[in-house]
């Protein structure tokens, strides 16, 4: 990250208007220890509801823990139970497959968008702002009403289907289907934002770079190739980087599909680590086992986030 | 969602005036409206669905083919969803959540952006990193030591355990302090340096006024994001107290097995996000595109 270094105002200018050196003092105490005065307030937040929760976690984890009564030490076993617990690793495969499922498109569809925003035309807020709508929506809002369209005996997306002949869908009890409906919740959620994101970067790419190409006899395809797309990298990597963090912590939308209970459905069919982590936790009250879930949730998106980039990087080069 | 890190350094365009063929080659053809308007279509069509199913008795939503117009059963539905669930007390609830929020995230934010755009101390980018740093951490998984202390502390159930750990966001700090870095011009601040203003005092006359385009598109987008917050408020937060989002929950576990009084209270919890986004969609979203840019 640049970290812009304007030069700063006032620099060891001794302060006038400071009459008698008592204030010249109080002063300069004020000016040197304001600006963390200021800083504060973040910093000290963070550190009671940010990264306290999280570092106790790791500990938590290392307990049989349940609310009203005390901690007891138990070391590895939940990391045990956890790493021999098929349920986890259900849970872990369909973090990944609806991640994947979500993801890819919604990045993929956010590009297009972007390129058709970017064109000069009539109408350009309508459409921006109805990009952007889903992104304001609340995931519960869009789980229920999406949870209807999906719905096997009424939904819509059924009727839909049924008038170009294909037969009724049990979306919500396949497994493939139940990802699917839940990976079109968040793709409809998200792409529009990530539309927005690609479209900052692309009216930041300079138009010299498309009259240089174009002189050069590239066609559109060759300037989206050669120019956007190299010119995007940054904020491709920011998008990937933000979606995959997203994905491992996928909540609402599968809870409020599976009609607020956090099973997944009847086989887990979907699952995910964060419906896995509530319902060790607040369905059947252990503390302890769902902070372990949430620390090697942790580890996870650590080494996830490490190796797109890693991926990222070297596509750069 | 926390969709807030790092973002990606990019410089401002260098608008070139665009010639004869260039802008030819810039306007968007009949195929990008086509595809734009389908798109459109697609984003904008549960909306219009939540509409009807929430004007029709369930019965009719059943047909095949279900109804595609709005009927007249709104109130009716509304009603029920109310009786089902204390919505009215969400939205209060919800208003006050965000409110605090948000005025809390705006003041904060606004006042560290400053420090890190335009005061020196010692530390100063090794703070700034780490509070970038911090945007890389999912919030959703320090949750349980978060539930054992608001517990601890008698809060689980309330608001306030809600709010707390809002009351301040990494992004907003990010935001105003490349808002400033551009908008706050350095002649100001040695002006009133020279004048003998004291740094609170500079920011409060000077800062503040010139930081508030920025304050409120932050301001937008906190309240929104307050708005929505899902996981930490389902799991601290019951029935009896709930948030919009807690209620909409409880509405959709099977409480009430009618489907159009689901509908009903979805659209009443998100009407008045609907309503801010007619108003400001403008504004909403070249906020995003500057957040994006500007970092």
């Amino acid at each position: 990250m640049p970290t812009v270094q304007r030069p700063v105002p006032g620099e060891r200018t001794a302060p006038p208007g400071a009459g008698t050196p008592w204030r010249a003092r109080l002063f300069r105490v004020e000016e040197r220890s304001a600006p963390y005065a200021y800083v504060a307030p973040f910093f000290l937040l963070f550190a009671a509801f940010g990264l306290f929760p999280l570092v106790h976690t790791a500990w938590i984890s290392l307990h049989s823990y349940r609310l009203g009564s005390e901690m007891e030490w138990l070391g590895l076993e939940n990391y045990a139970w956890l790493l021999s617990n098929p349920a986890f690793y259900n849970a872990l495969w369909k973090t990944f497959t609806i991640g994947v499922l979500s993801t890819v498109p919604q990045l993929a569809l956010a590009l297009g968008l972007a390129h058709l925003l970017h064109y000069r035309m009539r109408g350009r807020t309508f459409f921006r702002v109805s990009m952007i709508m889903p992104y304001a929506t609340s995931v519960a809002a869009a789980a229920l009403v999406f949870a209807q369209l999906f719905g096997r005996d009424a939904g819509a997306v059924n009727w839909l289907l049924g008038i170009v002949g294909v037969d009724a869908v049990d979306w919500r009890n396949g497994d493939w289907t139940a990802q699917l409906a839940i990976s079109v919740i968040v793709i409809w959620r998200w792409t529009g934002y990530n539309a927005l994101i690609y479209l900052a970067g692309m009216q930041s790419i300079s138009q010299d770079l498309y009259e240089a190409a174009a002189l050069d006899g590239a066609s559109r395809w060759q300037q989206f190739r050669h120019v956007t797309l190299p010119g995007l990298r940054p904020t491709i990597l920011f998008t990937v980087v933000v979606s995959t963090i997203g994905a491992s912590q996928l909540f609402g939308e599968p809870l409020i599909f599976g009609g607020g209970k956090p099973d997944g459905g009847a086989l887990g069919q979907y699952q995910t680590l964060g419906l896995f982590m509530y319902q060790q936790g607040w369905t059947y009250g252990s503390l302890g086992r769902a902070a372990t879930v949430a620390w090697v949730t942790f580890l996870l998106i650590i080494v996830l986030v490490l190796v797109n980039t890693r991926i990222a990087k070297r596509r750069a080069t | 969602m926390t969709a807030t890190l790092e973002r990606p350094p990019v410089t401002p365009a260098t608008r070139v005036p665009a010639r004869g063929r260039l802008r030819r080659n810039d306007s968007a053809g009949p195929l990008t409206y086509v595809l734009l308007c389908v798109t459109a279509f697609v984003f904008l069509v549960p909306f219009y669905y939540m509409v009807v199913a929430a004007s029709r008795p369930m019965a009719e939503m059943n047909r095949t083919p279900p109804p595609l117009t709005p009927g007249p059963d709104l109130w009716s539905n509304i009603a029920k969803a109310v009786e089902s669930q204390d919505i009215g007390l969400a939205l209060l609830n919800s208003t006050i959540v965000s409110g605090v929020v948000t005025a809390s995230t705006v003041l904060l934010c606004t006042l560290a952006g400053f420090a890190f755009a335009k005061l020196r101390f010692r530390g100063r980018s090794a703070l700034f990193a780490v509070a970038l740093g911090t945007m890389m951490i999912p919030p959703s998984l320090g949750v349980v030591p978060l539930y054992a202390l608001m517990a601890n502390l008698g809060l689980a159930g309330e608001l306030s355990s809600v709010i707390l750990p809002s009351l301040v966001a990494a992004f907003g700090v990010f935001f105003m302090r490349q808002y400033l870095v551009q908008a706050l011009p350095d002649e100001l601040l040695d002006a009133a340096r020279v004048d003998g203003a004291t740094s609170l005092r500079t920011f409060v006359s000077i800062v503040l006024p010139i930081a508030r385009p920025g304050m409120a598109v932050l301001a937008m987008l906190t309240f929104m994001t307050a708005w929505n917050d899902f996981f930490w408020p389902v799991i601290t937060l019951n029935s009896t107290n709930p948030t919009v989002q807690v209620a909409l929950n409880n509405l959709g576990s099977g409480y009430v097995p009618d489907t159009s009084v689901i509908m009903a209270g979805t659209l009443v919890g998100t009407l008045p996000v609907i309503v801010v986004f007619l108003l400001l969609g403008r504004q909403i979203v070249g906020g995003i595109i500057a957040g994006a840019v500007k970092g």
